[in-house]
């Protein structure tokens, strides 16, 4: 018995490329993400501490640096909470009814994530601005909204209200109403049937679109940088604060306090690591039991 | 009972339906739409027809156009291609620390832009650790127009990514496997098989991707360099005639970027209904 000639090609080899090519890709995609990802990741928390351990520490804890924080963690506090009840009131409205104009409303709720950040800056000056619908009326009132707290806040919320609803609405669609539909034949109220029986279904999801709205709410540059008016230690979020100490060369410092930054950007992917898996659980789940029914 | 009545479809037990819609369009209207309307109305007010059309293509601001839409295009092929290629690998290959580059991917959502920024200036600068070798190449990446591509690059980097994932996750190895019973080389079972059933999903990743860097502002202007006709981006322009205290110039150049999104946002919409027909749910 002589060996065949050619081997009899096996499932792996008919849905596999051959190792070069394999290798090649593999290849391809290190240098791409080292390039784009790994190093700008890496180089941030290098160049904080560069300056050793002293200069980081001046850098984060010096006043401007501190009052900036602060505003960027209230404005985030006010448009996180915010966000949150609007994306459960379209979730609700969305994924448990069927009403005309339903495709109309989730492209209307998509649209902060379609208009440039500095333009959605710009929309809240023409409104509540020096020459705005109602900057006369402000100056009346001795009311200031842009280059001002509320500005900065309202500029947040446009850019960061539709992370919660993007979340929940697909779980809830999948899900279905049937066991709403239960409790409330059960007697339950309205508002027993969301506590008890809705919420507990989506508070994963809920969970991941906090996080996402959360990190775009500390680190949102271009809608606040147009309404802030850059005044130091009274409107400067922590992006803000970075500009400003990178424009005035203090690299080391501009960096440390980025590194502030990164440093939430990688918890909110870890976070978003374990919530995930839990929410493509929940839905595989509601997927298959919306299919035996 | 206004909503329920007039848009219901059929009736629900469940009840919250008027104050669910109703606060939602309450909240879409305050915080989007009514100040979204302003820059089209103050445009309608303040400048007639032909000033309008000036304003939006004088020079400047028709170079501005060019490098944004050149530099968003040619960043969102880039993804493309090396996109699928990170999605393949996630998806198609086993290897150490697998997890943690898939979660990585997120990085550039993740990441505050200003972050993005100083720290692709730094990186790309001529003393930088990518910079320092393309300088003898004769490459500048900072401060010049292609600094923009880089920034923009990176802000896009996940769509394509987080959009051919879950269809090449999806895809049945069995039409695969039939493929190649059948006689296809693995060139040809990618081309002919793979490919068409990934299209639909990378032409979405490819849009959002574009749309994300035509609008992105904070990674750019600090590795741009800024310098008008240049590389000096649309966001940038207008921000500049708003700190001119030209608002009717920087409304303007608003309504121009804004229709475009919103034609942007209707393909997107119309692919992504397409991928899911694709997908069969």
């Amino acid at each position: 018995m002589t060996a065949l000639p050619h081997t009899p090609p096996t499932v792996a080899g008919a849905t596999r490329e051959p190792p070069w090519v394999r290798r090649l890709l593999m290849a391809g995609a290190l240098v791409f993400l080292t390039l784009f990802l790994f190093l700008p990741l890496v180089s941030v928390f290098f160049e904080a501490f560069r300056k050793g351990w002293a200069v980081y520490v001046a850098a984060i804890t010096e006043p401007d640096a501190v009052s900036a924080m602060l505003l960027t963690l209230t404005a985030a506090a006010i448009a996180v909470p915010l966000n949150l009840v609007f994306g459960i009131a379209a979730a609700w409205s969305i994924a448990k009814f069927d009403f005309r104009g339903k495709s109309v409303l989730l492209t209307l709720i998509d649209l902060p994530f379609s208009v440039s950040p500095v333009i959605a800056g710009l929309i809240y000056v023409l409104v509540f601005g020096l020459q705005g619908w109602f900057g006369a009326w402000l100056i009346a009132h001795d009311l200031k909204v842009i280059f001002a707290v509320p500005g900065i806040v309202l500029a947040t919320i446009f850019v960061t209200c539709p992370f919660v609803a993007r979340e929940l609405i697909p779980l809830m669609q999948a899900q279905g109403q049937e066991q709403e539909e239960a409790a409330r034949v059960l007697g339950a109220s309205g508002w027993q049937t969301f506590w008890r029986v809705t919420l507990p279904n989506v508070k994963w999801a809920l969970l991941y679109g906090v996080i996402l709205c959360n990190a775009r709410a500390m680190g949102e540059f271009g809608a606040v940088s147009v309404v802030s008016g850059h005044i130091r230690g009274q409107t400067n979020t922590l992006p803000l604060h970075i500009e400003i100490l990178y424009n005035e060369y203090q690299s080391a410092a501009a960096f440390a306090v980025a590194s502030l930054l990164a440093g939430l950007a990688l918890v909110t992917l870890v976070l978003k690591f374990i919530v995930e898996r839990r929410v493509t659980v929940l839905a595989a789940r509601a997927r298959r039991t919306g299919a035996a029914s | 009972m206004l909503f329920s009545r007039a848009l219901l479809r059929r009736h629900s037990v469940l009840p919250g339906f008027d104050l669910a819609l109703g606060l939602t369009l309450l909240y879409l209207s305050l915080i989007v739409l009514v100040p979204l309307s302003a820059t089209f109305l103050r445009t309608a007010a303040d400048l007639s027809w032909p000033a309008f059309v000036e304003v939006v293509t004088t020079p400047r601001v028709v170079a501005s156009y060019r490098l944004t839409f050149g530099a968003a295009l040619l960043a969102a092929a880039l993804n493309a291609v090396f996109g699928l290629v990170v999605a393949w690998v996630l998806t198609r290959h086993d290897f150490v620390g697998k997890r943690v580059v898939d979660a990585l991917v997120d990085l550039p959502f993740a990441l505050p832009t200003a972050v993005a920024g100083i720290t692709l200036t730094g990186l790309y600068a001529s003393n930088g650790w990518i910079g320092r070798w393309l300088e003898p190449l004769g490459i500048q990446v900072a401060f010049t127009p292609v600094g923009v591509f880089v920034a923009m690059t990176f802000i896009g980097l996940p769509f394509v990514v987080r959009t051919v994932q879950p269809v090449l996750a999806d895809l049945a190895t069995e039409l695969e496997e039939a493929a190649a019973t059948l006689g296809a080389s693995r060139r040809q079972t990618f081309v002919r098989v793979i490919l068409p059933a990934l299209t639909p999903a990378l032409l979405t990743g490819f849009a959002l991707a574009f749309a994300r860097a035509l609008g992105e502002y904070g990674s750019i202007i600090f590795i741009a360099g800024n310098m008008p006709m240049v590389s000096e981006i649309t966001p940038l322009l207008i921000i500049t005639k708003l700190e001119q205290y030209d608002y009717a110039g920087a409304t303007a150049i608003a309504v121009v970027m804004l229709v475009l999104s919103f034609v942007l946002l209707l393909a997107i919409n119309a692919l992504q209904a397409w991928t899911r027909r694709r997908q069969g749910r």
